[in-house]
């Protein structure tokens, strides 16, 4: 009965798993290596990236499930939800 | 120098009565069979007086007023809107639209020709 | 170094522009045209989040540890993944309970209780004045960095600026921050102010962070080639640089759990995130926008340090003002002083937010209460706004105050970012309570009780002890275990050794909190309003406008209009009552205090002065008769079953409003009807008259142009008088009054003589007509006049279009199945794709004006409404450029409709 108007929880709950793992021991350990990348260290890229990947993905999880403001809904309907 | 007056309507007999009348007053008469063509002349040859009917096939007199008044070129335009619907709401959209005055169908000339006169004073 | 006088002209300068986009918005909030109204300023006020500590702390700890910075934000950024469904409940509580703080917002959920109220209140003042300590610090600290003066702290008190640093920022935090005593009301100028400090602390990092990175150094990679010349600062970016023996993933665990907790239950988070949110739609993406300004202004932390470890040669304490030393060593004033700036406005949107904050849940949570207790209060009647706002006002000061003097007495103690993470660590003991009390309906206030209890002692003894010893206040062999008992040493309880400092107590304080809050709730027993509380928040989106509630007993309707005069002034109790009275139809002065009234009154006056002080306001005027929990089940099942009338009735309320908008449409269309009539009657009235009176008025006409003129006249009142007829005609056949006279017919008959009545048009246009007519047709039962009608319509409309001197014009009768079809087919223009839905219509002529033949617009809706009449269809075949194809066909065993 509750309208959806926003992400799925699931996919929510899936990309906060994701980043907790991506975020901890002991993934992280992987990228804790005296490397560098385009002359930069490897760790702090790679958190930065995967930090950078993070918002990326809810900007599009948010962006696609974003609805008009109700007002505007009812035109929108026929178009199936 | 004579006045030049726009005559915007799409129904023939009316053209003949009103550009009669204009003539008889002695202003110079140009003839505009729709909206679209009525802008362009206004536009080509800005003309003192618009008589302007607010049904008319392509653009009606109220777009077409509302783009004359939109276009600070044309502020030396008067326009005066003709209507057969002589509804509240056309009059005030027809004053909102930026018309000098609304005159509704059928008219008396008599009582035109003063309004006319008016606007032109 | 800058002259002191310049850096306080520019503090000052930069507060009074402060003021100026906080009266802006409070002058915009007032004309309605909202400021903050909008996803990109919600999430730039939860910048708030990044204080002083952030600005100036998150430089020491990297180049102390590197990456250790990072968790601290990494931490929101988990936790705004989950925003949509945390954070937006916690919006939707807030909103439908009147719930303006953190305090509140506990207490409301476990039954409205005072004492958890206060207690939260007392956690978060014990816990956050030393975060506001370290604002002032880091103000003050910068400043001497910044003039190069000394021991500011050694100077009296009263020649101290951060004092009157501190006073200014209460002064703001009065103005824009207690504007409305209803705190569910958003206070709209700070609100904007913060967004803009939050604007401005980030612009002058990036400054900085540009400067140091492409201006002294050749861009990042410079920076960290020359790093790795320096074994200790190259060491920097690998784990365990914190010079631990291996990875500590637990402490990395601690702090981003941590911070992700604290980003949802530090005051001014919940204040920003919560009570100031504008639309709970925003929250979409200022949950990605948030994390996205977190990474921004951290992108130059780690260059920053390490260019200034290299240039400065020191990673102590020094590399804390890292943003004001590197540009004022290499002159560049001005950029230091930008620099200072966005510091400034760090701890200033920090110390406003949670100033305010905090003295709400003051006044709230202790100060009330013990007012109401006291009986004077209870008793007098009188207006109360205004001393609530008072209070309020002295709250904040106080806090500042208290602020203020625990950097004078402790402020050297400690560095920067440890006071950060104490404070961190205390409110994330709310998070059981809070995030478990939205969720589970089960847990009690006891367990609430408990658990904050348990968990805040723990992490007194394990993180604020220890440190407070640090500072020598108290004997440092307490670290060793109290009496001598080292199984009971504060930072290694039980004998847990191997974690630092935060982590122990973080694990700690939350192993007893949670074992505490589900213990205490899984032994004990909810009371009817604990329950009831439970139901209301876990199922907060479950419910519409339905909302149970859950109140019984006899009240006075002059007694709640009383109470909610003291609190929200008597204009606004007017209002709440008239408004009542509106929406439950009944008159002002015969409304009765049903449960509905009560529960709006206290709803109300919990957004001034809080929830649980609203509930012993209401106890204390009426006699409430108290709920059990099967009463609180009944209530709930009374509700869902108002739930399913209310869907009902909404369904029912839907097919009335289609209904209604049906009605509507038909009225607009009898309306358009009569306004189209008008229209095709005033035009040719409008030749007749203008040119009868032309002719009257100009007596020396020429004679052409008289007859010209009444010939027009002439043509024009037969048009006027068909269309009269026609109008008549079709309005006969719609109210079906109309005379039929129903025989047997011959088709091909009517069409001989149909023809017979348009043959002169024909000729006259040299058009050539072709029939296609069958031997024998079967006799129709139908109106012959009619039907002749119907077909002289079709043929005339036909001779109108086709193109003169070569127009083809063919009829053709066919039997079909059961029916006789009648074509009349040409070869004009036929009708444009966009105008054959409409040809049927009234007033709806085919072609321009001009060139459109005379003709009414009412010959094919008669025509088709005569076929429809008879029992037959009327339909259009048509491509442009190929003519038009009107047809219709008869039934043939069909009796016609006659009538």
């Amino acid at each position: 009965m509750r309208r959806r108007d926003g992400p799925r929880p699931e996919v929510l709950l899936a990309l906060c798993g994701a980043g907790f793992l991506l975020f901890n021991f002991p993934l992280l350990l992987i990228w804790d290596q005296p490397l560098t990348i385009l002359g930069l260290p490897l760790l702090p890229v790679v958190l930065f990236v995967v930090w950078g990947g993070l918002i990326a993905a809810l900007a599009w999880v948010s962006a696609r499930s974003a609805r008009p403001p109700r007002s505007d809904r009812a035109g929108n309907r026929r178009k199936g939800e | 120098m004579t006045d030049k007056v726009l005559i915007a309507d799409d129904e023939p007999n009316i053209v003949v009565s009103l550009s009669f009348m204009l003539k008889r007053e002695g202003y110079e008469v140009l003839v505009a069979p729709d909206g679209l063509q009525a802008l362009d002349m206004i536009r080509s040859d800005p003309p003192r007086l618009v008589l302007l009917d607010a049904a008319m096939p392509g653009m009606n007199g109220f777009d077409v007023c509302e783009a004359v008044r939109a276009d600070p070129g044309l502020s030396g335009v008067r326009i005066l809107m003709l209507t057969a619907k002589g509804r509240e709401t056309d009059i005030a959209r027809g004053m909102g639209a930026g018309a000098d005055a609304y005159v509704t169908k059928p008219f008396s000339t008599r009582e035109l020709i003063v309004r006319i006169r008016e606007l032109l004073a | 170094m800058i002259q002191p006088g310049f850096v306080l002209a520019a503090s000052f300068g930069y507060l009074v522009l402060l003021v100026a986009v906080a009266a802006h918005g409070d002058r915009r909030a007032g004309q309605g045209r909202s400021l903050i109204d909008s996803s990109l300023v919600y999430a730039l006020s939860w910048g708030v989040y990044c204080s002083a500590w952030t600005y100036f702390g998150s430089i020491g700890r990297a180049a102390l540890g590197g990456v250790w910075f990072l968790p601290i934000y990494l931490g929101p950024m988990l936790a705004m993944l989950l925003a949509w469904l945390v954070l937006r409940k916690m919006v939707r509580i807030a909103r439908s309970y009147r719930i303006t703080s953190i305090a509140d917002f506990i207490a409301s959920r476990y039954g409205k209780s005072p004492l958890l109220a206060a207690l939260v209140t007392l956690i978060t003042v014990v816990g956050i004045l030393p975060y506001i300590a370290l604002q002032l610090k880091a103000v003050s600290a910068g400043y001497e960095a910044l003039t190069g003066g000394q021991g500011q702290s050694d100077m009296a008190w009263w020649r101290d600026g951060t004092l009157y640093m501190a006073l200014s920022l209460a002064g703001f935090a009065v103005v824009f921050g207690t504007r409305h005593l209803d705190l569910s009301e958003r206070h709209e100028g700070m609100v904007a102010a913060i967004a803009f400090e939050s604007a401005v602390k980030l612009a002058a990092f990036l400054a900085v962070g540009v400067f140091v990175t492409y201006g002294l150094f050749a861009g990042m990679g410079d920076i960290w080639a020359r790093a790795q010349a320096q074994p200790d600062i190259a060491n920097l970016l690998r784990l365990d640089g914190l010079g631990f023996e291996g990875f500590q993933g637990a402490q990395w665990f601690a702090l981003t759990l941590l911070s992700m907790l604290s980003v949802l239950m530090l005051p001014r988070q919940f204040q920003m995130m919560v009570v100031e949110c504008v639309d709970e739609r925003h929250i979409l993406r200022a949950a990605w926008l948030f994390p996205a300004y977190l990474l921004l202004i951290n992108i130059f932390v780690l260059p920053i340090a390490i260019g200034g470890m290299l240039m400065m040669g020191d990673a102590g304490a020094g590399a804390e003002s890292y943003v004001l030393t590197l540009p004022l060593s290499q002159g560049a004033a001005w950029l230091a002083l930008l620099a200072y700036i966005g510091g400034l406005s760090a701890a200033t949107g920090m110390i406003i937010v949670e100033t305010v904050a905090v003295s709400t849940m003051v006044c709230n949570d202790l100060v009330m209460p013990a007012l109401l207790r006291s009986g004077r209060f209870a008793q007098a009647g009188g207006d109360l706004t205004r001393l609530l706002l008072n209070i309020r006002r002295a709250a904040i000061l106080l806090v500042l105050l208290l602020g203020y003097l625990y950097f004078r007495v402790a402020g050297e103690a400690y560095a920067l970012v440890s006071i950060g993470l104490i404070s961190f660590a205390a409110v994330a003991q709310f998070a059981p309570a809070l995030l478990g009390g939205m969720y589970w309906r089960g847990a009690t206030r006891a367990g609430a009780l408990g658990g904050l209890i348990g968990g805040s002692l723990v992490w007194a003894y394990t993180l604020m002890l220890p440190s407070v010893a640090r500072s020598g206040w108290i004997g440092a062999d307490f670290l060793d275990g109290p009496f001598g008992l080292t199984f009971l040493a504060p930072q290694r309880l039980f004998g847990l050794s191997g974690f630092d400092e935060l982590t122990h107590s973080l694990f700690w304080s939350l192993l007893v909190n949670i074992a505490l809050y589900v213990g205490l709730s899984l032994i004990g027993r909810a009371s009817a309003r604990e329950a009831s509380q439970a139901l209301l928040f876990v199922d907060v989106f479950e419910r519409g406008q339905a909302q149970p509630v859950f109140w019984r007993g006899r009240a006075r309707p002059e007694d709640l209009r009383r109470l909610a005069g003291r609190f929200l002034g008597a204009a606004r109790a007017e209002a709440l009552f008239r408004d009542h009275a509106r929406e439950t139809g009944t008159a002002l002065d015969s409304l009765t205090a049903d449960a509905r009234l009560v529960d709006r009154v206290e709803r109300q006056i919990a957004g001034a002065i809080g929830t649980a002080s609203a509930r012993v306001m209401v106890e204390s005027v009426s006699q409430e008769e108290p709920l059990s929990l099967d009463d609180v089940l009944e209530i709930i099942d009374e509700a869902s079953q108002v739930r399913v009338y209310a869907r009902e009735l909404e369904e029912a309320t839907i097919e009335l409003r289609a209904a209604n908008e049906k009605l509507k449409s038909l009225d607009q269309l009898k309306d358009d009807f009569m306004s189209s009539v008008t229209h095709e009657l005033r035009t040719p009235l409008t030749s007749i008259r203008a040119l009868t009176e032309l002719m009257l008025d100009t007596p020396d006409i020429e004679s052409a142009q008289r007859d010209e003129f009444l010939g027009i006249i002439l043509s024009e009142s037969e048009r006027l008088s068909r269309l009269v007829n026609q109008v008549l005609d079709l309005a006969k056949i719609e109210a079906g009054v109309a005379e039929w006279h129903t025989t047997r017919v011959d088709m091909k008959a009517l069409i001989a003589a149909a023809l017979r009545a348009t043959a002169e048009l024909f000729r006259e246009h040299g058009t050539e007509v072709a029939l296609d007519l069958p031997e024998r047709v079967p006799m129709v039962l139908a109106d012959p006049d009619r039907l002749t009608q119907v077909l002289v319509n079709l043929l005339s409309n036909a001779a109108k279009f086709v193109p003169k001197g070569r127009g083809r014009v063919q009829i053709v009768l066919l039997r079909q199945g059961d029916e006789l079809v009648v074509k009349v087919r040409d070869n004009g223009p036929g009708v444009a794709p966009g105008d054959q839905a409409t040809v049927f219509e009234k007033f709806r002529q085919g072609g321009d004006a001009c060139n459109r033949p005379p003709g009414t617009g009412l010959g094919l809706p008669i025509s088709r409404q005569i076929v429809v009449n008879l029992g037959g269809r009327m339909w259009l075949e048509s491509r442009p450029g190929q003519g038009a194809c009107f047809a219709f066909s008869l039934p043939l065993q069909g009796q016609g409709r006659s009538r």
